[in-house]
């Protein structure tokens, strides 16, 4: 179970070192690589935990999670595209207004 | 031992090439230090007995999406000059604090918890004589069936949304 521990450890600094991204970043594409690393770092538990606990499942919870990913980073980058097209920029401190 | 080495040296440099991601100054940069990230976290993937995610991993996420990636800032010209000027006073160190806060806390809950849970039936052995892919594909074709039946839809309907969104006039 020692093992288990760290690989734990690992995902939750890989999730922060996401979160901080994501706190500290302006370009929202960033901020977007910071998510997925995010999703990364829970799948790395995911996996840890269905190898530790003999299980299949954490596994192909993980293959769902990468589809939703996949398709989480097909719709935002056409936002951000449809963004930069009225507002020339990626910046999210200048992209404050819903409606305009 | 072998196990134990080759997990810190995949860690390590998936924390180094993770930390590498979120300071670069140009989002090239930052793409590539994450492909690396990700074929480090494959590496452990392997290391974890879960090989068809391994490749899964390499192809789907540093294949095809961080292409995206790539594709979207190579067009939007996005390292702006403006990422040094802050709106938010502190923004960078308050955002630090918080993400140490929250750590702190992860590993507090850790400590503090004891992880136990009955094991189940899939024991290495078990999977290694079944063969993993096979495994992975049976489970998703019987227990799984209705989930990824749903996420076919979930994939047309992000098709058809990034498309509609993408267009150059809504």
């Amino acid at each position: 179970m020692n093992m288990l521990s760290s690989y734990l450890y690992l995902s939750a600094i890989l999730f922060l070192i996401g979160v901080m991204g994501v706190l500290t970043r302006r370009n929202a594409l960033i901020i977007f690589m910071s998510i997925e690393l995010m999703l990364n770092a829970v799948n790395l538990a995911f996996v840890a935990f269905a190898r530790f606990l003999h299980s299949m499942d954490g596994q192909i919870f993980v293959f769902f999670v990468m589809t939703v990913a996949a398709a989480e980073v097909a719709v935002g980058l056409a936002i951000i595209i449809s963004v930069y097209r009225r507002r020339e920029t990626v910046n999210v401190d200048e992209i404050n207004l819903m409606k305009w | 031992m072998l196990e134990k080495i080759l997990f810190y040296t995949f860690g390590c440099g998936a924390v180094l090439t993770a930390l590498g991601m979120i300071t670069r100054r140009n989002a090239v940069y930052s793409a590539v230090y994450l492909v690396g990230c990700f074929c480090c976290v494959a590496g452990l993937y392997v290391l974890l007995n879960a090989q068809f995610l391994a490749a899964v991993q390499v192809i789907v996420y540093a294949g095809a999406i961080m292409v995206l990636f790539i594709f979207v800032i190579m067009l939007l010209r996005s390292d702006s000059p403006a990422e040094g000027t802050e709106t938010i006073s502190f923004q960078r160190i308050f955002g630090f604090v918080f993400s140490l806060i929250l750590l702190f806390q992860i590993g507090f809950i850790m400590k503090a918890v004891v992880l136990t849970a009955p094991a189940a039936e899939y024991t290495t052995e078990k999977i290694a004589s079944i063969g993993n892919t096979e495994l992975v594909g049976q489970l998703l074709f019987t227990k799984y069936l209705y989930p990824f039946e749903v996420v076919s839809i979930l994939l047309l309907a992000a098709i058809i949304g990034a498309v509609v969104l993408a267009k150059k006039k809504i």
